[in-house]
């Protein structure tokens, strides 16, 4: 069985690597020291399981996931972050606080053991599901461009279109697809300053420049950028009450 | 006052002014007037009163006497008694020049008008006194409430980061993980560790400490810091020998270097180099902490992060200016500057 460690702190690392000493079947493919080597050595290595921290350097531990198509058993391993506790208390992902002992470590290593994988894999995604429901912590879109990976700041999002299973962001540098859906969007931007206007469209409201109206009860939201965003009629009720009109 | 206790309060005052004119209209029918002349007379005096009333209730609601105020009402009963009455005869006068009659029954009832006028007018000014007064104290209990919730919501949130939960469980995630490779430096981070908190738990808000009592403490949070991140973080502290003795508040540097390093770690995957030196500039000190980041993921014009806003709030406190925080870009470097002005030094 192959796992990653990924955590930007060696002593961290060394913890769990000492704790894996006990189980031989267990070979230790690769350690990472961001989501970005993790990310490489999850493609690489296609590891059975894979223990995570969430803060790390650039893109945090749920942003790596969130990348992967197809993410293996994770474990994660944290300091203190209430908020994830939380997503992870009502997911059957096993998660350690750190410090954790060996009897804790061992506990975890067994759940997961006796599950198995395709349960573990079901449960990472429902995981990632659930922590997307909860506002935006970063303020921030990770997305994955021809290999790279790109990170952009909300406020420099324009605006949002659905296309099929994907979300297109618009920034100054052109679209990006994102793999998650209008309604994730709509939950956990900031709702004073990013609204749906239409079924298929949320636009960033501190860049509206006018608003024309557009055939019959709908609406035309113009950007500084220039572009034009379809505003429907119950998504200009939305947007007059976060414009304050 | 709100819209429904408003109405309810005219409701009643208007009930009021009939019952009284009511009341006034059938005591002069006593006294052998005609019917049209009580009515005008009562009719009259009423209104008059009513108005003099309002006029009483509008200056309480935006000026209420502080002192003196049974001196105040009093005069205020007397003077606009003395006005009602004026006007009321000079009216009645008007309407019914050639009764003399009637005129000479309204000059001899003027002093028990003037009596029931000025009760009146007492009476008014002294609930509105009440009133008012009371709504201010509830206004003033409200808002002392609301200080004292944002004054325990401070110090609950000051606590917290005083004990930085997350900082405190990683350092005890490398001590458990050093205990096994490397126990002497387990134990030494023990000791660091057990003097940081210490220096975080002693400090009084308003004592001021030495530049240099507070880099030291700087480094032991430092020294804590690398060894978690190994040799990804390091740290160059500057200090000219003037400023050693410069008197700054404690524990004010360390959320500044904290915030440096968590944006410098967190935002490259390369190696980070922190940067703190300190001047002195006129009467200030000047402590400039500088970190690498990267100018393509992140923003840092969205001004000062959440760490630093605690600082910019406490130096406001101590010091009531705005201007002491300052944070600026320069290539890849981001330059967070303290100024502490030095007070009788």
């Amino acid at each position: 069985m192959k796992v990653l460690i990924i955590d930007d702190e060696p002593l961290a690392r060394i913890i769990v690597k000492e704790y894996l000493q006990a189980y031989p079947q267990i070979e230790i493919a690769q350690e990472c020291n961001d989501g970005f080597e993790g990310i490489k050595a999850i493609q690489q290595h296609q590891p059975d399981l894979i223990f995570l921290d969430i803060q790390m350097p650039k893109i945090n531990g749920f942003e790596m996931l969130e990348l992967i198509d197809n993410p293996p058993a994770v474990i994660f391993t944290t300091a203190f972050d209430e908020y994830a506790i939380k997503a992870f208390e009502s997911h059957a992902v096993d998660y350690l606080l750190k410090p954790f002992s060996k009897e804790r470590f061992d506990k975890a290593l067994q759940k997961w053991m006796e599950s198995n994988n395709a349960n573990a894999k079901t449960n990472t995604q429902s995981l990632l599901e659930s922590v997307s429901h909860s506002p935006m912590q970063n303020n921030r879109i990770v997305v994955k461009l021809a290999g790279k990976i790109k990170i952009i700041p909300v406020d420099e999002i324009f605006y949002l279109e659905a296309a099929d299973d994907y979300v297109k962001v618009f920034t100054k540098e052109g679209s990006f697809l994102k793999n998650k859906t209008m309604n994730y969007f709509e939950n956990t931007l900031d709702a004073q300053h990013f609204v749906r206007t239409h079924r298929s469209y949320i636009l960033n409201v501190q860049l509206i420049t006018r608003i024309e109206p557009y055939e019959k009860d709908s609406h035309l939201a113009i950007l500084k950028s220039g572009a034009q965003v379809p505003v429907s009629k119950t998504g200009y009720a939305k947007l007059k009450q976060v414009l304050g009109l | 006052m709100s819209n429904s206790t408003n109405r309810k309060f005219r409701f009643v005052f208007a009930i009021w002014w009939l019952i009284w004119f009511a009341v006034h209209y059938s005591v002069l029918l006593n006294y052998g007037i005609t019917q049209l002349q009580a009515f005008a007379d009562s009719f009259i005096s009423n209104i008059l009163l009513a108005g003099c009333c309002l006029l009483i209730i509008n200056n309480m609601r935006y000026y209420l006497p502080r002192r003196e105020k049974y001196w105040y009402v009093l005069a205020m009963s007397f003077g606009l008694a003395c006005l009602w009455l004026v006007a009321t005869r000079l009216l009645l006068w008007a309407f019914f020049k050639n009764e003399n009659t009637y005129l000479a029954m309204v000059s001899s009832s003027s002093t028990i008008r003037y009596a029931v006028a000025f009760l009146i007018f007492g009476c008014m000014a002294t609930l509105c006194l009440l009133w008012y007064t009371q709504k201010e104290q509830k206004e003033m209990d409200a808002r002392k409430t609301e200080a004292e919730n944002l004054a325990k919501e401070a110090e609950l949130y000051k606590l917290r980061q005083q004990l930085q939960p997350h900082f405190l469980f990683n350092s005890l995630n490398s001590i458990s993980a050093l205990v096994n490779v490397q126990p002497e430096q387990a134990r030494k981070m023990v000791h660091q560790l057990s003097d940081f908190l210490r220096g975080t738990l002693k400090k009084e808000e308003h004592q001021l400490v030495n530049l240099e009592e507070e880099f030291q403490y700087l480094e032991l949070y430092l020294d804590i810091e690398k060894v978690r991140f190994g040799h990804r973080l390091s740290a160059n502290v500057e200090c000219e020998d003037e400023c050693r003795q410069l008197k700054l508040p404690p524990l004010l540097l360390q959320p500044v270097v904290e915030n440096a390093i968590k944006f410098g770690l967190y935002d490259t995957t390369d190696d980070v180099t922190i940067t703190i030196d300190a001047k002195k500039t006129e009467n200030n000190l000047v402590v400039r902490v500088t970190n690498p980041f990267d100018p393509e993921t992140c923003n840092p014009k969205q001004g000062v992060g959440f760490g630093l806003s605690s600082v910019q709030r406490r130096l406001y406190l101590l010091f009531a200016r705005n201007d002491l925080l300052q944070t600026k870009a320069e290539n890849n470097l981001f330059i967070t500057i303290v100024k502490i002005p030095q007070v009788n030094a």
